[in-house]
């Protein structure tokens, strides 16, 4: 403690490259937030994705369908505690522009099944007494102004209606909400038996099944039994863990994790060079002062130690304005106008970004450190 | 006779520049008795300065020994040399070699930083060797706020703060004018004869080491006890 004024001293001498190394670094580390809210919002639901929870979907691909009578064969199978089925309806809500999921359920097994969206027990009342009744997260609802009692009208896309009128109304029931941050806010829940009876084709067929198992160490074992079940006949099945198939879905767009992962480590290599070369024109331009300390009873390991506390100080101030910045404005700002489910900064995410922090005040440090821990007293002195 | 505090015995130290050897001192022998005052004189190239780097643990003698108050000195590894340093040795340098970023109260504290001494104590000490100096009136001053002389004295106040056994002074007036250079010679005779500090004073200022109580001249890496015509 007693060598920080020291060292704070040394960092101020040049104002303006101390700010603008701290002001690259702090930019680096708000694009590093933004990202990790993207990825959360584009992942959304592999975090949350219940361990005891499988999907099953048609072997091809998730747009073929299954017969609904699956879901009796299904819960048959020795593991599984209970199922369900959802159906992706893809509707527009006034313009392309404005996209939410909304899917086709049955009200009371579905938020059995999901007990992480919350609905207060007279809108689900609500919700089961009214058969054109829908239920819409408190994101979306905000985003678009819905309130209870709402008539919001929906265009087809895929399941046109049978009769004259081609556009689904939905009376809004209730506003669910997710029970942490990352649960899904954007999706509008509506009724099942509503949707079969009066879709125009495809009845009786369902777009997946959720499976909750009894035990999740019997994940691998269900699944394999559920698809053995079903091979061979016209609607073969592929099961998985929730968590695979939120995985698989996200990574139609393409692969977020490793998008983001690619532009953070260009993004950060190149904060090493310019923090790096910074903190090593700052020890040679001191290659004198540095030998003085030395004669003056500074050891090499504690020359060392002053620059690597140089460095992490501008690291951590850098580190620190970045991600308490991404804190700040993520919460106040969403740049992608709500096109995401949620949008957050994850904790995990904001931890991993402290530990960055301090690693590249180390990896920024660890040769300019290098160069004072090996330099000799007498040829720095000589130099002056 | 005093007692011998510095006992260089057959030093030798060479340099290699490419495929040439180069002798910078050899076979050379020096005592310094304990509070004495030497002048170390010669011609730039004689080695003078590698000498006093020799003796102060910065660089390490091709062959011989180097003892201070009987401590093998180039038998010491890097560690237990900076930690000697610390205890045994005041540097005073031509160009007083001042932290710029800080105070001169700042800047004496630096060698109290290695000691156990708390807070108050370290600026009580340091306040102490600035008023021996004759600098209580500047201690919150930046090295470019001060005059050559008064860096100087400064680098003196840094060099005596924790009452080092040894002052070891490279050319202290060199970059003075006359005055300035009296003064600071002042100090080093004071410190001598008041405070009993053992000094090595190199320079090649006759004025500088006629101040001294005993002077020796290096020619060509060999030690002479006359002035070499």
């Amino acid at each position: 403690m007693k060598f920080l004024p020291l060292v704070w001293r040394n960092l101020w001498r040049r104002k303006l490259r101390t700010l603008l190394t701290i002001l690259s670094i702090a930019v680096a580390f708000l694009l590093y937030g933004y990202l990790a809210a993207i990825r959360a919002g584009m992942e959304t639901g592999v975090t949350v994705a219940g361990q005891d929870r499988l999907i099953v979907r048609h072997k091809v691909s998730i747009i073929q369908l299954l017969p609904v009578s699956y879901l009796e064969r299904i819960r048959q199978v020795p593991g599984v505690k209970e199922v369900i089925h959802s159906t992706w309806f893809g509707g527009v809500y006034q313009e392309p522009k404005n996209f939410f999921p909304q899917i086709p359920v049955n009200p009371e097994e579905y938020l059995r099944m999901y007990p992480e969206f919350r609905l207060p027990e007279e809108q689900k009342k609500a919700w089961l007494a009214t058969r054109t009744g829908a239920i819409v997260g408190k994101k979306t609802a905000l985003k678009y102004g819905f309130k209870i009692g709402d008539r919001i009208p929906i265009q087809p896309t895929i399941w046109r209606r049978s009769g004259a009128t081609p556009v689904w109304e939905f009376d809004l029931v209730g506003i669910y909400e997710g029970a942490d941050k990352a649960a899904d806010e954007s999706q509008l829940f509506f009724r099942y038996d509503y949707f079969d009876e009066a879709r125009s084709e495809g009845r009786g067929q369902v777009g997946w099944y959720v499976v909750r198992l009894t035990d999740p160490g019997l994940s691998e074992e269900v699944a394999k039994k559920i698809d053995a079940d079903f091979s061979n006949s016209p609607w073969e099945t592929k099961a998985e863990s929730e968590k695979a198939f939120v995985q698989s879905f996200a990574k139609q767009v393409g692969d977020i994790g490793a998008i983001v992962r690619a532009i953070l480590t260009a993004v950060f290599f190149t904060i090493l060079l310019i923090a790096g070369n910074t903190m090593a024109q700052a020890v040679r331009e001191r290659t004198g002062e540095i030998g003085v300390l030395k004669a003056l009873g500074f050891s090499n390991a504690l020359a060392m130690l002053l620059v690597l506390m140089e460095s992490m100080m501008v690291a951590v101030a850098g580190g620190g304005v970045g991600l308490g910045l991404a804190w700040t404005l993520i919460r106040l700002w969403d740049p992608t106008g709500g096109a995401l489910p949620v949008f957050y900064f994850p904790v995990n995410d904001l931890l991993i970004g402290v530990a960055l922090t301090l690693l590249l005040g180390l990896a920024t440090g660890f040769f300019p450190a290098l160069i004072a821990l090996r330099l000799r007293v007498a040829e720095a002195l000589r130099r002056l | 006779m005093l007692e011998t505090l510095v006992n260089v015995n057959r030093m030798v130290k060479s340099f290699r520049r490419g495929a040439e050897e180069i002798h910078v001192l050899e076979q050379l022998d020096l005592q310094v008795g304990r509070g004495e005052f030497l002048a170390l004189m010669g011609p730039s190239g004689s080695g003078k300065s590698t000498l006093l780097n020799l003796i102060g643990g910065l660089d390490k003698p091709t062959s011989g020994t180097v003892a201070v108050a009987g401590e093998a000195v180039e038998q010491l590894n890097e560690r237990q040399l900076a930690a000697w340093r610390a205890r045994h040795i005041g540097f005073v340098f031509q160009f007083y070699n001042l932290m710029p970023t800080l105070s001169a109260q700042k800047n004496v504290e630096l060698p109290l930083l290695l000691t156990q001494l708390s807070a108050r104590q370290r600026r009580e000490h340091a306040a102490a060797a600035l008023e021996i100096v004759g600098l209580t009136h500047r201690t919150s001053h930046y090295p470019s706020q001060m005059s050559g002389g008064e860096q100087q004295r400064v680098g003196i106040a840094r060099a005596i703060v924790t009452d080092p056994t040894l002052l070891l002074c490279d050319e202290p007036t060199g970059d003075l004018d006359r005055k300035s250079g009296d003064e600071i010679l002042d100090l080093l005779q004071a410190l001598n004869a008041q405070q009993g500090k053992t000094i090595v004073m190199v320079t090649h200022d006759p004025h500088a080491s006629a101040r001294a109580g005993r002077v020796v001249y290096l020619n060509k890496g060999q030690l002479l006890l006359e002035k070499p015509e």
